[in-house]
């Protein structure tokens, strides 16, 4: 920069020696090869599922009908069955892990923030959000099917997934109530307000959307699991709203029954308009948690 | 505060969104409109001599059967109009049975029969007998799933096998295509010397208990193993037949055993089966022509079959499955026996078994069929 | 390298979810990490305030009501924790004593017979190699589309970029599965034949099978998607590298490539090295792609430690297996494989704990 300054050619001062250029270019050329290379699976992985399953998600039928009845080598029917199983699982996943999860990072960080106890719970977290879905599934198995003798049930896969949950949802919360300001509690405290009311009323709704990103994140997470699903429900083709019942269909298991048919039928490729609309179910939810993200950032400015 | 009642509102917003969307939802599915007249127009003569009653069934088992069964009910239905409601989970067959001698559903698909002697403590045709109210259950054979051995060979588009040379390819003994005991079943046919690569289920299953029995009886001591449900034998394990029909698909120079109906919608080559008598190729004939040879060990209207494995006639293919429905002879709710025997006799009928060929079954050879329809009349 | 505190605890957070996108909130907010509050125990300002009595008594007991409510989830979530690795040994327990093969060193499987001989030996190869070899292969290009996301692309490529890596999350892994045995694995048949006859004195690349369900194919695809969680939270340490330390390098004269590497990556050292390891420990639990991809190897096939060979993972067993479990030694068998996954995710997540928080005391 300075070179036009001196007026002089002393280039060699200004400019960097030889190797460090290159050095330099090949660090871009790395970047840019480590981008294009993470970008080639992902548009290969979109081009199979959207070039197979493009067709069956326009269709109205798609949305609003079940497999009852459709055998692979049909064409028609849709999946609401699954995506019924699959919200109503995950809602009662929320009911569950949203409740703890909240109170918990709300012990943390407002009551036992420094404490030993905050780095018990902390570390019982850390492992709870190391668990491996198999592991989540093989335990609820273990309690509710090998000990209490219930049948395979919605049920069970929702509490496997609260553990799959829960850190999610508490560690974002434990986040965003960090980063609410000190001087809005003690301002609270200074009107007189007691400190679960002033934690009611001014620290949750002033974390809520970062919150609300939590949860929506942790819902995502969840919906696409497979594991807990193939242990412990059985996959069925009808409309079921019963969470107790051991046949449920969900979207991850409905891919999997469908991938066991010969890949020319029609059944197969209905896994492949199945996963198109999974990912765009998961997308959706990402959007949304970055929407509510965003209108807090406004509000915080 | 006006900050916290915004975020008030905004939250009921969001769960007024959210409610709107589940109910919403839940509102306007439905279950599909029946198949309609698609494929049963041929058939509309049958449809006479249903009764159609209501109600609803739920059976579990044999996923071997599934495809057949689940087509069947469609037709069914269509034929009634939905008057019943039928539901098949293909959970396996063990699963099955068990679900029906504790009463969780009202009939079974099972590849193998009603055991006598004890399994884990329980003696399978006692439990069914306590659940059918003292009455015995009956073996009522209704698929047959022929066993096709396809392979991925580039250049040999037929290839003659007999039970002991699978069994020594199966085991292992037998490593390259080209292998004289290979060559001498198919001469003039050029064979690679490639290595063979066999692939097999990785998950437990009634075929792979099937097909072991086959290379056990007819293999002339070439298996060892005793048959079962996970495989015992060399190679490389495939998730379900999907992924064994892949992976002969992908990977050249291999074999593998799985149900017709994979090797046929997969376009894969199957090999024909010498049965000491010449090669034959797999077609539902000749594998009803094997089940017609198959000896009935059951009493009465109990149908449960021994297959022939070996010293089968000429142009009989030995290597099957055969699925059995587990009904109880008596002692059901009189609704549900009305359904069952409506919905099997519907199954047994000589339109709805020739209709499960292209669907990759082999019918019913048409004596066995007449002995499994005047059983399903004889329920009561 | 010294590095001033910034609010760098949210992007170290190993729970947080690759797709976030609060990350703005933080970078205008800083607040220190270990917050330095005057407020210590419950609630000391309702009891100053003396004069308002009834305020006072009416706050006390919906405090404790309150702090009740939230302490007994805390101790919830330390009592489920402990109750899940208990109650997996009580029920493995039974089974491990039964078994008649060293549960450690043997690579049988036999479970339903008269006789339980089953051991880990085979499983813990597969599932730690192909995990190793997938963060291996993906935080080099996570750590490269960071850097390209945060220092290289202008910003209106950039969000889009990251979104896209994002998407990479969003896929479900019986996806990965399809596509990986189907698209890819195929694809790699040549290369993992080029690596074997050309390396294979090596018992690593020694040659295995000749079908695409070998470690290496689910090694890459476990890569894959392991990827867009290293990115993300490398994507938010980078972000984060105060602006003076860089400014300070670009004005002696540095390239943008010495920026990077004397400002951004020293401060986002420990973050990388805790979201590899919690790549890590996603792959090592995967359960559905890896069933379907891996290709069992028979019984009586022996050990191959060969990445073209197949192999069980933990979890694919499992899965696999689990439409039979019906007696409960079989059942207690797998439990027991279940508990070492658990043992070895446990420990990979820990040790990524102690990198994060070393990361802080550093800075």
């Amino acid at each position: 920069m300075s070179a036009s300054i001196t007026g002089t050619d002393k280039v060699t001062l200004t400019r960097p020696s030889g190797a460090r250029t290159i050095k330099n270019s090949l660090a871009a050329v790395y970047v840019t090869l480590a981008t294009v290379l993470a970008i080639v699976p992902l548009a290969s992985i979109l081009y199979s599922v959207i070039s197979k399953g493009f067709h069956l998600i326009t269709s109205s039928s798609w949305w609003l009908q079940s497999q009852r009845g459709i055998t692979p080598r049909r064409e028609g029917g849709g999946l609401y069955h699954a995506l019924v199983g699959t919200v109503e699982i995950a809602l009662i996943c929320a009911a569950i892990a949203v409740p703890i999860g909240v109170l918990g990072a709300i012990y943390l960080i407002e009551y036992a923030r420094g404490k030993k106890v905050a780095r018990a719970v902390s570390f019982a977290v850390d492992i709870l959000s190391g668990i491996p879905s198999i592991v989540a599934a093989l335990f609820i198995y273990a309690l509710f099917i090998t000990v209490f003798g219930f049948g395979r049930s919605a049920i069970a896969v929702s509490c496997a997934l609260v553990l799959l949950m829960l850190p999610t949802v508490l560690r974002s919360t434990e986040e965003m109530l960090k980063l609410v300001p000190d001087t809005l509690r003690e301002a609270s405290y200074a009107l007189g307000v007691p400190k679960w009311k002033t934690i009611l009323k001014v620290v949750i709704p002033t974390a809520f959307s970062g919150i609300s990103t939590g949860i929506v994140l942790g819902l995502a997470r969840v919906m696409g699991e497979t594991a807990p699903l193939l242990i412990l429900v059985a996959y069925g083709q009808g409309i079921n709203f019963s969470p107790t019942s051991d046949v449920m269909a969900a979207l991850p298991t409905m891919i999997n029954s469908g991938r066991d048919q010969a890949q020319q039928m029609p059944g197969y490729e209905r896994v492949w308009g199945a996963a198109l609309t999974l990912i765009l179910i998961v997308m959706v939810l990402n959007l949304i948690a970055r929407g509510i993200a965003r209108m807090s950032k406004l509000k915080e400015k | 505060m006006t900050m916290n009642r915004r975020a008030t509102t905004r939250l009921a917003k969001v769960a007024a969104v959210l409610t709107i969307g589940t109910f919403g939802l839940a509102a306007c599915g439905s279950d599909p409109a029946p198949a309609g007249s698609s494929t049963s127009g041929a058939q509309s003569s049958s449809a006479s001599s249903l009764a159609c009653p209501a109600g609803k069934l739920t059976a579990e088992g044999s996923s071997a059967q599934a495809n057949a069964i689940s087509e069947v009910i469609s037709g069914y239905n269509a034929e009634c109009g939905d008057k019943a409601t039928i539901e098949y989970n293909p959970t396996g067959s063990g699963a099955g049975i068990k679900a029906f001698y504790n009463g969780l559903v009202d009939f079974a698909g099972s590849d193998s029969a009603l055991k006598s002697q004890a399994v884990d403590g329980a003696v399978e045709t006692d439990k069914a007998k306590e659940r059918c109210q003292g009455n015995p259950a009956w073996n009522l054979p209704m698929v047959v799933g022929p066993i096709a051995f396809a392979y991925n060979v580039d250049g040999v588009d037929k290839l003659v096998l007999n039970a002991k040379v699978l069994a020594e390819i199966f085991s292992g003994a037998i490593k390259t295509w080209n292998d004289p005991k290979i060559a001498a079943l198919n001469s003039g046919v050029t064979l690679p010397s490639d290595t063979i690569t066999v692939f097999f289920r990785s998950d437990e299953s009634g075929t792979t208990e099937n097909v072991t029995k086959f290379l056990k009886a007819a293999g002339g001591g070439a298996w060892t193993h005793e048959p079962a449900k996970s495989w015992t034998g060399t190679g490389e394990g495939k998730n379900k037949s999907s992924g064994v029909a892949e992976g002969v698909t992908g990977t050249k120079n291999s074999i593998s055993y799985m149900e017709w109906s994979y090797a046929k919608d997969n376009n894969l080559k199957i090999a024909e089966l010498d049965n000491g008598a010449g090669p034959v190729a797999l077609t539902a004939d000749a594998v009803a022509k094997a089940v017609s040879e198959a000896e009935i060990k059951g009493s009465g209207n109990d149908l449960s079959l021994n297959v022939k494995y070996t010293g089968t006639a000429a142009g009989a293919y030995p290597a099957l499955l055969v699925t059995y429905e587990i009904v109880c002879s008596a002692g059901l709710e009189a609704d549900k026996t009305a359904i069952v025997k409506d919905f099997l006799g519907y199954f047994a009928s000589g339109g709805t078994q020739s209709g499960l060929e292209e669907l990759g079954y082999a019918p019913l050879p048409e004596d066995l069929r007449g002995k499994v329809e005047a059983a399903v009349a004889a329920v009561k | 390298m010294s590095v001033t505190e910034t609010g760098e605890s949210e992007a170290l957070d190993p729970t947080r979810s690759p797709v976030a996108g609060h990350k703005d909130v933080s970078a205008h907010t800083p607040v220190p990490a270990v917050n330095p509050s005057p407020r210590r125990g419950a609630a000391p300002r309702a009891s100053d305030s003396r004069s308002g009595v009834k305020l006072a008594k009416i706050g006390r007991a919906g405090d404790r009501t309150f702090l009740g409510v939230s302490a007994g989830s805390g101790a919830l979530i330390v009592l489920l924790v402990v109750f899940v690795g208990v109650f997996l040994l009580v029920l493995a327990l039974p089974s491990l004593l039964d078994n008649k093969a060293n549960f450690l060193t043997s690579q049988e499987w036999k479970v339903s017979g008269s006789e339980l001989r089953f051991g880990i030996a085979g499983l813990l190869w597969t599932t730690v190699l192909s995990s190793v070899v997938a963060m291996a292969v993906a935080v080099p290009i996570a750590i490269g589309v960071a850097l390209f996301i945060t220092q290289y692309a202008p910003r209106r490529v950039a969000g889009p970029l990251a979104f896209l890596v994002d998407l990479l999350a969003a896929v479900p892994s019986v996806v990965f599965g399809l596509w990986g045995i189907a698209v890819l694995g195929p694809r790699l048949v040549p290369v993992s034949e080029w690596l074997s006859t050309h390396l294979g004195f090596i018992p690593l690349f020694a040659p295995g099978i000749r079908s695409p369900g070998t470690v290496f194919v689910v090694a890459i695809v476990l890569a894959i998607m392991i990827l867009p969680i290293v990115t993300a939270i490398s994507r938010d340490v980078f972000m984060q590298t105060p602006r003076d330390h860089m400014e300070a390098a670009l004005a002696l004269g540095a390239t943008r490539w010495e920026t990077i590497r004397t400002a951004v990556l020293p401060y986002g050292r420990s973050g990388v090295i805790s979201a590899s390891m919690l790549g890590l420990g996603r792959a090592l639990g995967e359960t559905i792609a890896v069933m379907i991809i891996l290709s069992k190897p028979a019984d009586n096939a022996g050990f191959v430690p060969s990445l073209f060979a197949g192999g069980e993972t933990f979890a694919s067993k499992i899965a696999n297996n689990a439409q039979e479990f019906d007696t409960p030694s079989k059942t207690g068998a797998y439990i027991a494989s279940g508990l070492v996954l658990f043992i070895v995710t446990f420990a990979v997540n820990a040790v990524a704990r102690v990198i994060a928080e070393r990361g802080h005391a550093k800075s």
